[in-house]
């Protein structure tokens, strides 16, 4: 679990865990806060880049959470 | 300089509000109820003779020296035993009274050696000073009846005659020189609670026995020193002592092994020290301490500690000894170089929570100011951070409510993943007090710990399996909703109310129960059930929890839990309940105040916030990057992909301590600069090309925060061995790279934080002078600090409830990988060892040894002793192994102190969702027997002896 699109995609997708129980409004605005929070640039980038070219592996709350961080960036 | 002299008082301090007040010789005096006439007296300044009595335990009443006279009462009672009572008249100093001290002084002295001059306690025996107080001349009985003074009597063996116990490496037991006033024996029971000293026999046989007649080292003792502290002769006294003589100076400062942040008095012989009393006004530890504290201080002075910089271009090459000018500019010209090659943010680095809190300050000043970017990390990372995350969420402070007195007033004490009977021993004994005085104990722990059993205390132990923390805290959660035990008026008053209710509808559905929940946490229903009750109904509450909370995948969901149960019950906010995290390092809180996040500045402020980024942007003079930085596991990945290539690691051992050591070795290895700044030749150090000697807390002057937020202060009494402290060494390096920072003496840096940090605003050397420690905030509103927070109201407003769902972790047993191996410490030994290996605690613990159940090693065909090869998905090593129940089936367990185990070898890259915190407590092994050390272990040894060479220095030409 070294190489890092996948490594970044499980951490996402483990923060998306812990915010799901709180209803789809508020995970998906809880995670990417959380992302824009805590995560240096260089690995939003890269999930960034993983997410323009499908984010496979990406749970639904995650990919729109970092769909608006996106927006935003 | 002189040496601090502590009163003893004879009998401790009546806490009563009541007051009464009595006459002694003539002087009327105004003490709490209960207070003895003998503290009476010498509150009023009159010392009366004792020897029994000592105010760190309860008066005995043995020595019959203490007597006084009252008036209207006949005899002569004890002082010590007397209570002070309204309008008692008492005299100390009679002919009678002279009469009887004389007589029981010249029994005391017929039976104890007349070698004064020589023995280690000449100035400081107190049957010396009783002696002459009583102005004892002659003794009538002379020396040649019964005695237990000489190894020959009449020409025969003195069988009352005993040699001396020099089993423990630190203290000598002489039985000649004892005078059975059982002091030592109260110290173990009454301030340690371990209770492995008793007398045995009656009358002129009694003699103080550590266990059944076993040696010092033999029997229970944990080697706390306090019989040692408490012995008025030269019975028990410290080796150093002996060799060395009595100190001439003391300097008060703190202790740097564990987050209790115990007090102590460093008693000095010029630079030399003779050794370490805790100080009886230490608020941590209130004069006790553990066997690191008092005793694991020979590695600040030994051999292999590194004293000269040293460089080296591959770290396939020796180390070359060179100048410190050399070794800055050298570092300096590598880091800028990377930074030229790779841009701006390949190179940060590592706080250390060993350090000051001026030197960690200025370590991430150097990264964010000096570096231009905020990869600053600290070792917090890999033990509290999703205590930083959980508590700042839901509380408002990332950090634990209450001060260590608080356990005085506590009726029910919830321990979850935390052994502080080992880890955290000074707090230990203060809670085992409280327990014996009939507090009630639940820990929530895989292994059966010294803390579910120890003298006159049983825990209600919820023995589940590694990793379902959340799973057993939502179900104490569900029974305190389920049956109506939640403190409502205080949820109403202090609490969201609404996201209360989404909380108790989620912890109330039904597959939250402890019956539903029990097959995947193993715990019996019944007694969770019990505990939740206990817990929500049983007075006031406290939770202590250390790293088996944190260190998992759902680690800060289990903070969040923690917290909810606090709130629920309305277990915040007073004396005696409260969220407490027992940090582990002696400044990891204050490592983490002093903004070593890469995401936030000191006082816990978000890097984004343009209004706090400029305030030090003004008080620094440099522009600062607004962008969150990486942390310690995603430096490592960094460094793997070949984005972070330079790293300054200041007082950490990163490649032991951190998790899945194949990874950390392939970072590291990976990076083109790699600065240790350390006392010795670390692990991490085989990978470095940049050796900067670091100084001990006996050389520096800082301070530093416990577990309690409690600022207390660390007083050089040596010159650092190095040349420099650690925080003037920051200073040079970050000048080489071109960035000044001025300061002449660490009371400014700390001026500095408190000019930039409200919560510290008030603190500054002088006001820590005064007061002995603080516990922050402490600022305009809480000058004096603040002991217990969220009085009348929470941080951040009102109190979060957030749910808190189940997720098993995606390390899982199967059947290659059958059992699970969580990790832990051991009294005598600390974190990596670098220190404890280096002294003489080596004889309690010289090896890593892997716990393991009858059953799985029966299964296995494991014996006792046996070495064994013990398998992860990440990596395999091999140790010892030792059958014990103390482990359920399916668990196995292994502590981390030495580097030719690396139990980290085993663990895995999974981390807590939220801060990245390894999940160092959960990893699927599998245990089989084996004849050595593995491949990985040969060549990691290998590898470390050829890194630790270092060149012959080259003598100059001219």
């Amino acid at each position: 679990m070294s190489s890092s699109p996948d490594k970044l995609v499980y951490m996402a997708n483990q923060i998306g865990k812990f915010f799901h129980s709180q209803g789809r409004d508020r995970a998906v605005q809880g995670i990417a806060e959380h992302i824009w929070k805590f995560w240096d640039p260089r690995m939003r980038k890269q999930i960034f880049a993983h997410l323009d070219a499908g984010g496979a592996g990406l749970d639904p709350d995650v990919l729109d959470a970092l769909q608006k961080l996106k927006q935003q960036a | 300089m002189s040496l601090i002299q502590e009163i003893d008082f004879g009998t401790p301090k009546s806490k009563s509000e009541t007051m009464v007040t009595l006459t002694i010789d003539g002087n009327q005096i105004t003490v709490p109820e209960g207070t003895s006439i003998m503290r009476a007296a010498m509150e009023a300044g009159t010392q009366i003779p004792k020897l029994c009595a000592t105010d760190m335990v309860d008066a005995f009443g043995s020595c019959r020296l203490c007597l006084v006279e009252i008036e209207g009462r006949a005899g002569t009672p004890a002082s010590c035993t007397t209570p002070a009572t309204n309008g008692l008249v008492v005299h100390t100093q009679s002919d009678r009274l002279k009469k009887l001290r004389k007589g029981v002084m010249e029994l005391y002295i017929s039976d104890h050696p007349l070698d004064c001059l020589t023995c280690a306690a000449n100035g400081d025996c107190e049957l010396q000073d009783m002696a002459g107080a009583v102005g004892l001349r002659d003794v009538r009985y002379g020396y040649e009846g019964e005695n237990h003074v000489f190894a020959k009597a009449h020409g025969c063996e003195n069988d009352n005659w005993m040699p001396k116990d020099e089993s423990n490496p630190y203290f000598t037991y002489d039985p000649s020189k004892c005078i059975v006033c059982s002091r030592c024996v109260r110290a173990c029971e009454e301030v340690q609670g371990t209770f492995a000293l008793t007398i045995s026999g009656r009358g002129f046989d009694s003699r103080v026995s550590p266990g059944m007649n076993e040696s010092f080292l033999g029997s229970e003792c944990v080697s706390c020193g306090a019989c040692v502290q408490a012995c008025p002769t030269a019975t028990l006294t410290e080796k150093s002592v002996i060799e060395i003589g009595q100190p001439e100076h003391s300097v008060v400062t703190t202790c740097a092994y564990c987050g209790v942040g115990c007090a102590f008095k460093a008693e000095m012989r010029g630079e030399e020290v003779v050794r370490m009393v805790p100080w009886k006004d230490g608020k941590a530890n209130r004069g006790h301490s553990c066997v690191k504290g008092r005793f694991a201080w020979g590695y600040t002075t030994h051999k292999e500690r590194i004293l000269k910089p040293m460089i080296r271009e591959r770290i396939e090459d020796p180390w070359q000894e060179v100048s410190w000018d050399e070794a800055f500019n050298f570092a300096a010209a590598k880091f800028k170089g990377i930074q030229q090659k790779y841009g701006r943010d390949a190179v940060g680095g590592i706080t250390s929570s060993r350090c000051t809190n001026e030197e960690t300050y200025l370590v991430q000043k150097l990264i964010r100011g000096g570096f231009g970017n905020n990869n600053v990390d600290t070792c917090a990372r890999v033990c509290h951070s999703p205590t930083g995350y959980g508590l700042s969420q839901t509380f408002g402070t990332s950090a634990g409510t209450q001060d260590f007195d608080s356990v005085e007033d506590t009726d029910v004490v919830l321990i979850i993943g935390a052994n502080p009977a080992s880890a955290h021993p000074v707090f230990a004994s203060r809670l085992k007090k409280r327990l014996r005085q009939g507090a009630k104990l639940i820990v929530v722990d895989p292994r059966r710990t010294e803390m579910v059993e120890s003298p006159h205390v049983k825990a209600l132990h919820l023995p589940l399996m590694p990793g379902t923390n959340v799973a057993v805290l939502t179900a104490l959660a569900h029974v305190i909703v389920t049956e109506g035990l939640v403190d409502e008026a205080f949820v109403r008053e202090r609490c969201d109310w609404s996201e209360f209710e989404d909380w108790a509808a989620f912890v109330a559905e039904p597959k939250h129960s402890p019956e539903a929940t029990a097959i995947m946490t193993g715990v019996d229903p019944k007694a969770l059930r019990e505990a939740a009750r206990i817990y929500a109904t049983g007075g006031n509450g406290a939770i202590y929890y250390g790293l088996g909370v944190t260190e998992h995948s759902q680690g800060s969901t289990t903070v969040i839990a923690i917290a909810n149960l606090a709130m629920v019950t309305g277990n915040i906010g007073r004396p005696g309940v409260g969220v407490n995290p027992l940090r582990g390092q002696n400044n990891v809180q204050g490592s983490c105040d002093m903004g070593s996040f890469p995401h936030e500045l000191p006082g816990y402020r978000h890097i984004s916030g343009d209004a706090v980024r400029e305030q030090f942007e003004a008080m620094w003079n440099v522009k600062l990057n607004n962008e969150p930085g990486l942390r310690i596991p995603n430096m490592f990945d960094a460094a793997i992909e070949g984005t972070f290539m330079g790293l300054y690691v200041q007082g950490e051992d990163i490649l032991q301590s951190d998790p899945n050591t194949k990874h950390v070795v392939a970072a590291l290895s990976a990076m083109e600069c790699v600065i240790v700044h350390d006392l010795f030749l670390n692990e991490t150090a085989n990978y470095a090309h940049v050796f900067l000697p670091g100084s001990t807390f006996l050389e520096k002057d800082g301070t530093f925060t416990n577990a309690e937020r409690r600022i207390q202060r660390v007083r050089k009494v040596m010159t650092p061995l190095n040349g420099y402290a650690d925080w003037e060494v920051t200073i040079m390096l970050g000048k080489a790279m071109g960035f000044e920072m001025n300061y002449s003496h660490p009371s400014e840096i700390m001026d500095e934080i408190a000019a930039l940090t409200p919560t510290f605003a008030g603190v500054s050397y002088a006001r820590l002078d005064e007061l002995g420690s603080v516990q922050w905030p402490c600022n305009e509103k809480a000058p004096e600090g603040t002991p217990v927070m969220h009085i009348g109201g929470f941080v951040r407003g009102k109190g979060k409830f957030i749910i808190t769902e189940y997720i098993a972790t995606d390390e899982r047993t199967g059947p290659r990988y059958p059992l699970l191996l969580t990790t832990g410490r051991i009294l005598s030994q600390y974190n990596v060892g670098a220190q404890t290996r280096r002294t003489e605690n080596v004889v309690w613990h010289a090896e890593d040894r892997l716990e393991i159940h009858p059953h799985d090693a029966e299964q296995r065909g494991v014996r006792d002793g046996d070495w064994v090869r013990l398998a992860s998905r990440a990596g395999e090593t091999t140790l010892r192994a030792e059958i014990t129940d103390r482990v359920a089936p399916g668990v196995v367990y292994t502590t981390f102190h030495h580097p030719d185990t690396q139990a980290n070898v085993i663990t895995t890259d999974f981390s807590d969702w939220a801060t990245n915190c390894p999940e160092y407590k959960v990893t699927a092994v599998q245990i089989s027997p084996s004849n050595g050390p593995s491949d990985w272990q040969k060549s990691y040894d290998e590898q470390a002896r050829n890194s630790r060479r270092i060149a012959p220095i080259v003598e100059a030409a001219e």
